[in-house]
């Protein structure tokens, strides 16, 4: 989530092994998102981080790191700070990508973003996402909000497999309750990589070593 | 875009959901074309929810007009909102879901909901904001009495809006079994269409009545307007009537029409009460069933295209116009539409007709508190 100490939690992430950084732009009612995300928006929010704050934060991770940066937000605030402007200010502070989390694919196309496919997408909206979608395809584990779970969803195996035949080509991270080295392990043999929001976000309120080691973790999984 | 109505509308909702929108925009369709759908929801209306409802003068309350009050008070349950419940209790059985979740603000939608859970033998849970459930008690237990699990809301401003993120997301998670009961005509994309289309029947109702009472269409009519349900289903009887003028009356303190602007809540392209940031403003209104930052993509419409007007009322106004009605009629009316009675003297209209969207059984304990 864009806050101050974002671009040293990005750093410690990054240290740490995170070939991606992907950063909240709080929003005040994020339908898709559980308990831990949404809190994390509530205090960001309460510390001032509006679009105009959560810009300028990219811009000084983008300083601090060389991995690809993605703001993740909800329709509203481009609606209210303009599609094409957001996007060009984005981009100008060093965003690499957007992910809009309340965005299917046949909204708004022409705005360049990475899709979300889930596994009650379609084969037909699978194929759709795969040709729209900005550099990757987001790979939603589990029909739910975001949050840690015990176990990665079973759903994951079979939208990899749609995935791999409808977009291929197209590199898939799985992303939504993956939180533990063993559920990163476990999705990343089915697709090119993991996405972690809620544990992270946890980790870090413990700060920048705790987030490192964090994400260090993750990495050693993976690598294995 | 998938805009419905102008540039308003759309489904802004995550991926997960667009299969199962997709299921009921198809299903939808399908009901609408079955001559069978259609005869069993007149059926349930006449035989269960007690229409059509009657068309009462109210001659005491504004002398100087003449003023016809739509019943929809005396619907079964108390307000409009069974029309919509029955019509997407038949919908989510023909959709083969067993489990049915709703949002409520003032209770109302979500008695309506657990009414036909009940009736329909379905599972029901209910998602309501702790204020509101701390306002508006006695609906709170009759849910619970009809066999719905209310879940409360414990953050944010812990109103409807809150209710309507958390009965989305329990959506998300469990899309395949559930069926989401939507409340008013808000949300993605096929909702306000089709709430819109089961609560036309006060309009298409009220359209005959007052042809029947008075020889002549109303000049005005006029509703409360929170989500938007009671009034477009009034207006969808006199859209084409170009020389009736509609008028929309909001809470002053949740006017997204009338102080809002163009942004995205709960799934829809719509004017909302929101900062310049596209952050959603709290809303504030003495009744929890107007108390809601958004409103339904055909209001902005309609309010856009001028073949709707938009005004609002205060807390104190409405209360006043809820005793007032009460004294001079002998109908107790729920603070809601007690909004859109507050401004029908000032109307430069002179046959008038309100829709009494629900009765004020609930809001006895606040109106006392306040007397």
């Amino acid at each position: 989530m864009a806050g101050r100490e974002t671009p040293a939690l990005a750093e410690a992430a990054v240290e740490g092994g995170a070939d991606v950084v992907e950063l909240g732009f709080p929003f005040s009612d994020p339908l898709a998102d559980g308990p831990v995300i949404r809190r994390a928006a509530e205090r960001a929010l309460a510390e001032g981080m509006r679009t105009g704050a959560c810009l300028e934060c990219l811009a000084d991770t983008r300083e601090r790191v060389d991995v690809p940066l993605v703001p993740m937000t909800y329709s509203s605030l481009l609606e209210a700070y303009g599609w094409e402007r957001f996007e060009a200010d984005a981009r100008a502070a060093g965003a690499t990508s957007l992910i809009v989390a309340d965005l299917p694919v046949d909204e708004r196309p022409e705005l360049r973003r990475v899709q979300l496919v889930a596994p009650t997408s379609t084969d037909e909206r699978i194929g759709l996402a795969g040709a729209a979608t900005d550099g990757w395809l987001y790979l939603v584990t589990l029909t739910g909000t975001t949050g840690a779970r015990t176990e990665v969803s079973s759903a994951l195996e079979g939208l990899a497999e749609r995935a791999r035949r409808l977009a291929p080509g197209i590199p898939l991270r799985a992303g939504f309750g993956i939180s533990t080295p063993e559920h990163a392990r476990a999705a990343a043999a089915v697709t090119d990589g993991v996405v972690v929001g809620s544990r992270a976000i946890e980790a870090s309120e413990a700060g920048p070593d705790a987030l490192r080691a964090y994400v260090r973790s993750l990495r050693t999984a993976l690598d294995a | 875009m998938s805009a419905t109505f102008g540039a308003y509308g759309g489904r802004y909702v995550p991926e997960t959901l667009i299969p199962a929108l997709d299921e009921l925009t198809a299903a939808w369709r399908d009901a609408l074309a079955d001559e069978g759908f259609r005869a069993e929801l007149d059926h349930l209306a006449r035989t269960y929810a007690g229409r059509p409802t009657p068309l009462t003068r109210a001659a005491r309350f504004a002398p100087e007009k003449r003023l016809y009050l739509k019943r929809e008070d005396l619907l079964h349950t108390g307000a409009h909102k069974l029309n919509n419940a029955l019509g997407q209790a038949v919908l989510a059985r023909r959709l083969g879901k067993r489990r049915i979740v709703a949002e409520t603000g003032a209770g109302q939608h979500g008695v309506a909901t657990a009414t036909v859970c009940a009736r329909f033998g379905l599972e029901c849970v209910v998602y309501m904001g702790a204020e509101d459930m701390r306002r508006q008690r006695p609906n709170v237990e009759r849910m619970g009495l009809l066999g719905a699990e209310v879940r409360p809301v414990e953050f944010g401003t812990q109103t409807l809006k809150e209710a309507t993120s958390e009965a989305i997301r329990d959506w998300i998670t469990n899309v395949e079994t559930t069926h989401y009961l939507i409340g008013s005509c808000v949300g993605p994309a096929p909702y306000p269409e089709l709430v819109r289309e089961l609560q036309a029947v006060i309009g298409r109702e009220a359209r005959a009545q007052v042809l029947e009472a008075e020889g002549r269409l109303p000049d005005a009519v006029v509703a409360c307007v929170g989500g938007g349900s009671n009034a477009i289903g009034m207006f969808a009887g006199f859209l084409d009537d170009a020389e009736v003028e509609l008028v929309g009356v909001e809470a002053a303190g949740a006017a997204s029409l009338g102080t809002g602007r163009a942004g995205v809540l709960h799934g829809s392209r719509s004017s909302v009460l929101a900062d310049e940031d596209g952050q959603i403003a709290d809303a504030h209104s003495i009744s929890a069933g107007l108390d809601y930052p958004g409103v339904g993509p055909e209001h902005a419409f309609l309010r856009d295209t001028a073949r709707a007007r938009y005004v609002g009322t205060s807390d104190e106004e409405a209360l006043d116009a809820f005793r007032r009605l009460t004294r001079t009629e002998g109908i107790i009316p729920a603070l809601e539409p007690a909004h859109a009675l507050a401004r029908v003297d000032e109307l430069d209209a002179e046959l008038v007709v309100v829709c009494l969207s629900g009765r004020g059984d609930k809001d006895l304990a606040q109106v006392l508190e306040r007397a």
